[in-house]
């Protein structure tokens, strides 16, 4: 299979404009007669879904919570970046485009991420207009903040809030679309399977989650925004409710999974307090603009309060070892770094399962500085947040943090216009691969999924549907009952085991397993270890899995059921990926493939996406690679010391 | 510690409903009160009983998806508090506490503690936006944004849809939120054109969902988990009382643009 990118020849500046301009339209009063389904309602199917609306196409638009409002993407803290440059310090397209290469790790396609710098500064008039309250100067004009390192301040942001009134505003936008008839909003209800007539994504299989009901809907194109697959790993910063099993269940059917193992693992989480802890707390990464993280230089004083703990006792670790970035160092960098202080036997806070895993991001320095209630203001909500959760005083004792999964770059492979390898699947936001490459830089989540949602997709949406015929297939063909068929089997065979284990037991054993074998530090013995014991695990949950109730009710042990089924399935997709790739980049290291410690990629055979293409289960799935050139941005080391 | 929990139990939306009591021995303080749940329904599940259904999903106090009644307080006892951010710091050993679904005529009950939230999103649709296309925005910066008024618009945008303030109104009014939709947006100037119609087309939407109307209890503000003020209500009413008196409301429904 050659992959083909369909990225614009020519000079990068320009590429997109040619691009718009060479697809094809589809005439205003035709567009009606135009079904489009989008999967999710978070930035990117938000975003998607309303504009699609305005634009006159008829929508479909699912997602499995009670209310497209509460989607994810509502969790997001620190902002999003925007090259405006109104802060007049040296930003640029150019800069964003070079800082989002760079800090991908040279894993992403340039002519990706050059668009979604261009369309940075679109969201944000966009969004402004809608009514999203950014923070702003005295003078009335929008405030800016450094962000994750960046050398320029570029990121928008609305306190610690910004993915909530972002999604407010997409979710406003989709709301006008649903009072105009454009749009038909489907809430608590699930896609469990993508319909395929002659090759072509037609339709969903869905479940509705109060009624249980299955039934199937047919459109002219499908776009999956259905986000990242963090929960994997069991504990991670995303809502309990994330999962693979959209994304997952269209790679089943033939759509090719990009770079699985590209996961992100975020620094600033509040560590875990107990073996029942059923998700991790996010910490703003903006904290570490104030905050000095630090561990004992001695193991023995781990225990210790850290007030007893003199200065010259402490291991000021990213001052030390990345002097130029120091606390701001990049996520994957200052996460590692934590890992190996934590291995060490460094690691502070109570032990948990017998270890000590958390370092201290200490604000007694800025609070000297700048005084309690500068950083009050700055930091209020989540000193508050934090104190809640661990019952301590972050402004009297130096808060616990250790590393979390938090966002996943690894995704459905896309070409540039967002298509899957399966014609008129479209996939978008976090679900896609295709802008971050081997990292994510901060802020920089929001600004794709709403460039994906309110700026690409309804051009290359339209451009696919103008070369389609307007409602060709309908529910009655065939496909659809097939493909219904086979979800309510596979529900009803869920029901049916009434095993001795529950379902969160199996997505716990599979999370603590990818968590030790394919989480911040990979090697060869522990990924072939894991690629042993996935089916194994994955055979005793469809022998000895418990899943109580009916499928004619609202059951949400099936609805977990289903989806560890497939996590259970994606997660030896993710080892495999992260075995063949020999080399280190961003948030995939490789212990064989490091520099005392420092990631080594290997440019000159792994300059390239990894696509997998399903091959059967229990077979080892097929990969595809798609070359990766760099015209703009020479691959250099990413060094931050 | 020991904790009792009385927990109302409901099949479907039209089945009747009734208490259940679970005790559990082994609660720690550092748990959330839902880990304490997922920890009694693990429990029920390996009995071969239905766990209790609830909603739920950050987990972090910002998607608004949790609540319900603790003790006759919604969202329980913390201030300021999502049920998901409440710990079992804030509970002693041997309590005995109720947990009931939102009650509310407009919030019909789902299963367990689960209800159907679903009449704020039409109170949303029915003119919680501000009509703008995708691609018509001007340059952000052309329109300054006063620090007040951005950072008032800002306090009652931080609304997460949860509900708490219509369980905890006598009268199952909608005001707080309904007022804190139309604040965010009219406090604006990208909002000013639309305020009037909007006040006047989400307050009969919300009439028509069946909550009920406000008698300045303000039990809602102090339940608010995000702290909404009330001062939102006293906005959307003179809103309404200038857009009845002065404001002709524009003809038909809501185009979409386009």
């Amino acid at each position: 299979m050659v992959l083909d990118s369909k990225i614009p020849s020519g000079a990068i500046e320009t590429a997109w404009d040619r691009h718009r301009f060479s697809m094809k339209l589809v005439n205003p009063a035709n567009r009606r007669k135009y079904t489009v389904i989008v999967v999710g309602s978070g930035l990117a199917g938000a975003a998607a879904a309303a504009t699609l609306g305005e634009q006159g196409y008829n929508v479909l638009c699912y997602c499995f919570q009670d209310t497209p409002r509460r989607a994810h993407s509502i969790a997001a803290q620190g902002g999003i970046n925007a090259a405006k440059n109104y802060q007049n310090d040296g930003d640029s397209i150019y800069r964003l485009f070079y800082d989002t290469v760079k800090g991908g790790d040279f894993r992403a396609r340039e002519g990706n991420v050059y668009r979604l710098s261009q369309l940075s500064v679109n969201i944000i008039d966009q969004a402004v207009a809608q009514g999203v309250p950014f923070a702003r100067e005295y003078g009335g004009l929008l405030a800016n903040r450094s962000f994750g390192g960046a050398q320029v301040s570029r990121t928008f942001y609305a306190r610690g809030q910004t993915g909530q009134q972002l999604l407010i505003g997409a979710y406003q936008a989709l709301s006008r679309q649903i009072a105009a008839g454009r749009v038909k909003m489907f809430a608590r209800t699930e896609m469990l399977d993508v319909v395929l007539v002659n090759g072509r994504a037609q339709g969903i299989v869905v479940r509705d989650l109060e009624s249980g009901a299955i039934s199937t809907a047919a459109a002219d194109a499908v776009c999956l925004a259905t986000g990242g697959y963090s929960n994997a790993f069991f504990l991670s910063t995303n809502a309990m409710g994330c999962n693979v099993t959209a994304t997952w269940r269209a790679h089943r059917k033939g759509a090719l999974f990009a770079n699985p193992c590209f996961t992100q693992i975020h620094p600033t989480c509040i560590p875990a307090s107990g073996a029942y802890q059923s998700k991790l707390t996010l910490m703003s990464e903006s904290l570490r603009n104030d905050g000095r993280v630090w561990v004992p230089k001695n193991p023995a004083d781990c225990a210790k309060s850290p007030k007893d703990i003199p200065e010259e006792d402490r291991d000021y670790y990213l001052e030390r070892k990345y002097p130029s970035f120091g606390n701001l160092s990049p996520r994957d960098i200052a996460s590692r770094a934590a890992k190996q202080v934590c291995d060490d036997g460094r690691g502070v806070g109570p032990a948990v399962e017998g270890a000590r895993r958390g370092v201290y991001l200490d604000f007694a320095d800025a609070i000297r500085r700048l005084g309690q209630k500068a950083i009050s203001e700055r930091y209020g909500n989540l000193f508050e947040m934090y104190e809640r959760i661990t019952g301590e005083n972050p402004y009297e004792t130096p808060m616990r943090m250790y590393p979390a999964p938090h966002y996943t770059m690894g995704g459905l492979w896309v070409d540039y216009n967002l298509e899957s390898t399966i014609p008129g699947l479209f996939v978008a936001g976090e679900a896609n691969f295709s802008d971050h490459g081997a990292n994510r830089l901060g802020a920089s989540a929001l600004m794709q999924g709403l460039a994906d949602g309110y700026f690409v997709l309804p051009f290359t949406l339209a451009n696919y549907l103008a070369g389609v015929k307007a409602g060709a297939v309908t529910t009655s063909h065939p496909a659809f009952n097939d493909a219904a068929t086979e979800v309510k089997a596979s529900v009803q065979t869920l029901l049916s085991i009434k095993g001795s284990r529950t379902v969160d037991s199996f997505h716990r054993e599979l999370g603590t397993l990818l968590w030790e074998r394919c989480g911040m530090a990979r090697n060869r013995a522990g990924l072939e270890d894991a690629i042993a014991k996935i089916p194994k695990i994955r055979e005793e949950f469809w022998a000895n899995v418990n899943v109580p109730g009916s499928g004619a009710e609202l059951n949400q042990s099936l609805e977990r059921a289903g989806r560890v089924a497939d996590l259970l399935e994606f997660g030896e997709l993710m080892c495999r990926d992260a075995l063949a790739r020999e080399e280190s980049c961003g948030g995939h290291f490789r212990e064989e493939h490091q520099d005392d410690g420092e990631a080594k990629r290997n440019d000159a055979e792994y300059s390239y996406a990894a696509a997998w293409e399903y091959a059967g289960a229990g077979k080892a799935p097929t990969l595809h690679k798609e070359p990766l050139t760099f015209n703009y941005v020479k691959p250099v080391t990413r060094s931050y010391k | 510690m020991k904790i009792v929990l009385n927990i109302w139990r409901q099949s479907t939306r039209s089945a009747k409903g009734a208490f259940e009591r679970h005790e559990l021995a082994d609660v720690t303080e550092h748990m959330s009160f839902l880990e304490m749940l997922d920890v009694l329904n693990e429990r029920l599940t390996a009995q071969g009983k239905e766990p209790v259904a609830f909603d739920h999903d950050c987990r972090e106090g910002i998607c608004g998806a949790c609540g319900f009644m603790i003790d006759g307080q919604a969202h329980g006892p913390a201030v300021r508090t999502t049920v998901c951010q409440l710990h079992m710091r804030s509970f002693k050993d041997g309590d005995e506490l109720c947990l009931e679904p939102f009650r509310a005529a407009a919030f019909p009950v789902v299963r367990d503690l689960m209800v159907d939230r679903s009449a704020f999103d039409r109170i949303v649709q029915a003119g919680g936006f501000i009509s703008v296309n995708t691609g018509s925005a001007p340059e952000a910066n052309s329109t300054p944004v006063g620090k007040d008024a951005a950072d008032k618009a800002f306090d009652a945008a931080a609304c997460i849809g949860c509900g708490a303030c219509v369980a905890s109104c006598p009268n199952a009014s909608a005001m707080l939120f309904t007022s804190a939709k139309a604040s965010h947006l009219g406090l604006l100037p990208h909002g000013l054109p639309e305020r009037h119609d909007r006040a006047v087309r989400m307050v009969s939407q919300m009439d028509a969902e069946g909550f009920g109307h406000c008698s300045q209890h303000t039990e809602c503000e102090a339940v608010c988990p995000k702290g909404i003020k009330v001062e939102n209500i006293a906005r959307l009413n003179r809103d309404y009382l200038f857009a009845s008196l002065f404001h002709s409301p524009r003809e038909g429904e809501a185009d979409g643009g386009g």
